[in-house]
């Protein structure tokens, strides 16, 4: 193979160099006598090779192959398209979710704007404008019931940030209802929500939701006045997201429901700042120029105070800090996590030492599963070469027993192990009754790494048997008789003959076995105890548990590019191509 | 965004493929989630079959209260909702709230006025401990030990845990800080008031986890309620902690030589939260469910077939004998005065915002 490789590359280099451009190997097996003929033609004229119908050769052959290729995804499309939605879509959202964090400037979104002005490494707390930015989305936020999922986003970063949210939230309705209370007490005008839609609305809207009920259908979009919103606009940008949520969320009917307190306190916000009021004609005209000039002696609200009323801790850096640093879309946040680092306002840093965990689980699955991998060549070996030496009718019974225990529930063959290898479990008393051990001194089998060795071994040992009783099926035993009958002893004969004919077999099972055993998670959590923990355990725990699927999503993204990476050093050390599972 | 979105109802639809397929929802149907075994049957026994026979409501029972949390997660991303009632422990009714993915509860508006008169809320009392949470049983998790292993000195205090000179030999403990933490402390000798204010610091947290160290090579770590029933019957350890009515059933109906502890056991709530999502139809079918099953009467028959206490305040002079063994129940439950006299109430505010970074040195503790 070697040599006639190096035959054609030598036979084509001229013709590579003459057209400029290089072959893949597949092409160049199939196109190496028409090359040959090239080459002839294109001494005799310059132009490109024909075929039979006056296309170019090199155009019409691969329009032969397209087809080719083309039917040959037809027929494999449905297990692609199955495999696709299955396995590779979750796997890649799962994945995906190790960088997103929309769920921050999307709760709080005028908050993480004005933010993106203050210096997060000062030492001063943000300024008004960003806690009247605060009052306004968590507003929204709470009514959305979308403050508290924020501050369990924020508490993995942030201990305290979930109960800070939770009461925020409910304190926060009660920070607008000043400016309320005054619109209402100067004007009942103000009480009604038909009111506001009067003016705030379009006259199509308001026409729409005229004659409408429930019985006809979805209500009417809620559509804002020509105009509204370079008069108030404060107002109006807060309105919409009020009719929306009405609308939307609440699926209630908008015109008989009075708006929230944000909308007062906007509205105070846009008669005491700049509007275009005095061009102003629409519908309540005069009842906003009213508020207007009652407006400039309203009590009025400091949110920057009110904050810190709810919870002293709105008024410390490191929450504004958390909330600045994990602003953007997308973050490395849970990657630093998953490597026990953190994302500080300074960069990332290593995370405290008492907090460091990741790195330890990662090297600890990766030592353990290499070891359950080795103990299963020791033990698989001399059974697969049974196996494979005896006749077929015994190797078929004994391939029965190998696969008995493949067949039963993995927690009972676990717990099977507990009641075998606990301190009073039947391997410890009958040691104790041989006098092997003393009955104070036994043997601690389980609860530590030693237990998930030998559970782990025994649970994966067919994934390692299998593969090399299908290769060493295949070894002609004329072989071994040749070694010996050419002076071998039998460990030579063993070493030099059979032994690299069964290699493929363990690579096979190797590989199906370690990748099998970094991912267990649920023998190591039941006989582990503590140091048989593996990465895996730390994931569970994420997904099902605490919740935090970015983190759990980035220690599996590492975990699979740790597998992948040993893949490949595999190819490149012993050669994929020297694996053979069947 | 729209990348998100694709991938998202993707992974949505194939997670709730599973569980669609065997949904249906027949008009007359509840799914009701919970944890299985003799729990699961307490709640048939005294909630379902009462409610089936009165309404001809058929009750489908799924034990996958475990992993409740992420599954009602990934139902919600999917928009379909299969579940229509999940029974939970109070610290995840708590997360599944602040989540959004369990709908709020009027108490007075929702429930069954008490027996004796009293409102809903009053009735319930502390143990609304969140907005979303239907409470059901007070349970305890407090400590069961060989009385064969322990000498003349039976432990009448927690801290026996912790004194492995008098109690030599294996206990096991949650594999999670909450619970151990708070023991820690308070048998290190701080006060039962302080504990969470010590908690909330840096320093008293390396002090609990210090306390644990002590013992840390004597410690067998679980993870399921049931390890330690099987551990302590096995002789495998002299005493450890877990709930209190896997103890009632190693003592009483099993007979095994184990005594257990009443000195500051950790209360706890267990409860129901309904689901959001759901369409209007299901969701009235579980409200009526839900006030039906957690009336004083309903509370007070669940304590017949499970040493778990009663969550209403009413309940409590209703309970009864066991079902099967004619015992008095009262003096087994976590609620009764003589066994609540030093209990420990967990702080369920405090866990909220701790337990992702108490999680994360425990941990780092354990496997150092």
């Amino acid at each position: 193979m070697a040599l006639s490789a190096l035959n054609s590359d030598s036979n084509f280099t001229n013709f590579d160099q003459a057209d400029g451009e290089t072959m893949s190997d597949a092409q160049t097996a199939q196109t190496a006598s028409s090359a040959a003929a090239a080459r002839i033609a294109d001494a005799a004229h310059t132009g490109p090779m024909l075929a039979a119908d006056g296309t170019p050769l090199k155009k019409s052959l691969n329009r032969a192959l397209r087809v080719q290729k083309m039917r040959a995804l037809a027929l494999i499309a449905p297990l692609l398209i199955f495999v696709l939605v299955t396995f590779i879509a979750p796997i890649a959202d799962m994945l995906f979710r190790s960088v997103e964090n929309d769920i921050v400037s999307e709760t709080l979104p005028r908050t993480t704007t004005m933010l993106s002005g203050w210096g997060e490494k000062g030492t001063d707390i943000p300024g008004e404008p960003v806690f009247e930015a605060l009052y306004q989305d968590m507003f929204v936020a709470q009514e959305a019931k979308l403050h508290t999922r924020l501050g369990s986003r924020l508490n993995y970063e942030l201990t305290g940030a979930s109960s800070l949210f939770r009461k925020s939230g409910r304190k926060v309705q009660d920070m607008g209802e000043v400016y309320q209370d005054q619109f209402e007490d100067l004007d009942g005008f103000w009480k009604k929500g038909e009111n506001w839609n009067s003016f705030m609305a379009s006259d199509a809207w308001l026409a729409a939701m005229d004659g409408w009920k429930k019985a006809n259908g979805p209500q009417p979009r809620f559509e804002l006045r020509d105009g509204i919103a370079q008069t108030l606009p404060a107002t109006a940008d807060i309105y919409v997201k009020y009719a929306d949520f009405i609308q939307n969320v609440d699926k209630a009917n908008l015109s008989k429901k009075d708006p929230w307190a944000l909308v007062y306190s906007s509205l105070y916000r846009d008669l005491s700042g700049e509007n275009g009021l005095s061009s102003y004609t629409g519908p309540a005209a005069a009842e906003l120029a009213a508020a207007a000039t009652a407006a400039s002696t309203f009590e009025t609200v400091n949110y920057t105070d009110a904050f810190k009323k709810i919870d002293r801790d709105w008024h410390k850096l490191d929450i504004w800090q958390t909330i600045k640093v994990y602003s953007p879309k997308f973050t490395s946040g849970y990657f630093l996590n998953a490597i026990d680092m953190q994302k500080s306002v300074d960069g990332a840093e290593m995370r405290p030492e008492n907090e460091q965990i990741y790195g330890l689980l990662f090297w600890r699955t990766m030592v353990m599963s290499l070891t359950i991998t080795l103990s299963c060549i020791l033990l698989g070996y001399p059974v697969a070469w049974i196996l494979a030496n005896l006749p077929a009718r015994t190797a078929n019974l004994l391939l029965i027993l190998v696969l008995l225990p493949f067949w039963t529930s993995l927690l009972v063959r676990t717990s099977a192990w507990k009641v075998m290898l606990q301190q009073q479990g039947v391997i410890n008393d009958t040691l104790v009754w041989l006098g092997i051990v003393a009955t104070d001194d036994r043997l601690a089998l389980i609860n530590n790494s030693t237990g998930t060795v030998i559970a782990m071994t025994h649970i994966l040992l067919p994934f390692m048997i299998l593969p090399m009783y299908s290769v060493m099926q295949t070894i002609q035993p004329t072989y071994l008789r040749a070694a010996k009958s050419l002076g071998a002893t039998n460990w030579t004969a063993f070493w030099r003959v059979y032994f690299p004919q069964s290699m493929p077999g363990i690579g096979a099972g190797s590989i199906l076995v370690f990748i099998l055993a970094i991912g267990y998670y649920i023998t190591p959590a039941i006989v582990g105890g503590t140091e048989g923990t593996f990465i895996s355990n730390r994931i569970a725990y994420h997904i099902s548990s605490s919740l935090n699927w970015g983190l759990g999503a980035a220690l599996g993204a590492i975990l699979l590019a740790a597998v992948l990476l040993l893949y490949y050093a595999y190819d490149k050390i012993v050669g994929i191509d020297n694996v053979k599972l069947g | 965004m729209n990348l998100t979105k694709t991938l998202m109802t993707s992974t949505a639809l194939t997670l709730a493929a599973g569980m669609s397929f065997a949904d249906g929802h027949m008009a007359n149907e509840l799914t009701i989630i919970s944890w299985g075994g003799a729990y699961s049957n307490s709640q048939q026994k005294a909630y379902h079959a009462p409610y089936s026979a009165e309404t001809g409501v058929k009750i489908i029972n799924d034990e996958s209260s475990a992993e409740a949390v992420s599954k009602l997660r990934a139902m919600n991303e999917a928009g379909n909702v299969t579940w229509d009632l999940v029974d939970v422990e109070a610290a995840d009714a708590i997360r599944l709230c602040d989540e959004g993915l369990a709908i709020e509860i009027d108490a007075d508006e929702m429930l069954a006025a008490g027996a004796d008169g009293s409102s809903a809320s009053d009735d319930f009392g502390d143990s609304l401990i969140s907005d979303c949470f239907i409470p059901q049983i007070v349970f305890s998790t407090t400590v069961g030990y060989r009385t064969d292993m322990v000498g003349d000195t039976p432990p009448t205090s927690i801290c026996a845990i912790f004194d492995t000179d008098a109690y030599p030999g294996k206990r096991a403990l949650n594999k999670r800080p909450i619970g151990n933490v708070e023991w820690a402390l308070l048998c290190d000798g701080v006060a039962k008031d302080e504990i969470y204010d010590v908690l909330a610091t840096p320093e008293g947290q390396e002090r609990a986890l210090a306390k644990l160290d002590t013992i840390k090579s004597d410690v067998i770590w679980w993870s399921a309620g049931a390890d330690t029933p099987q551990l302590l019957a096995d002789g495998e350890i002299v005493m450890g902690s877990t709930y209190n009515g896997r103890l009632f059933s190693l003592i009483a109906e099993q007979n095994q030589p184990v005594g257990m502890l009443w000195d500051a056991q950790m209360l706890d709530f267990d409860g129901w939260i309904i689901p959001k999502g759901l369409p209007e139809d299901r969701l009235a079918r579980v409200m009526d469910y839900v006030k039906f099953a957690t009336d004083t009467q309903r509370l007070a028959d669940q304590a017949a077939y499970i040493s778990y206490g009663p969550a209403r305040a009413s309940s409590a002079p209703l309970v009864g004998k066991h079902a099967e063994l004619g015992i008095d129940m009262a003096p087994h439950m976590p609620t009764d005065p003589a066994n609540a006299q030093n209990v420990f109430v967990t702080n369920y505010e405090f866990w909220a915002d701790y337990r992702d970074d108490m999680d994360a040195k425990f941990q780092a503790w354990l496997v150092k």
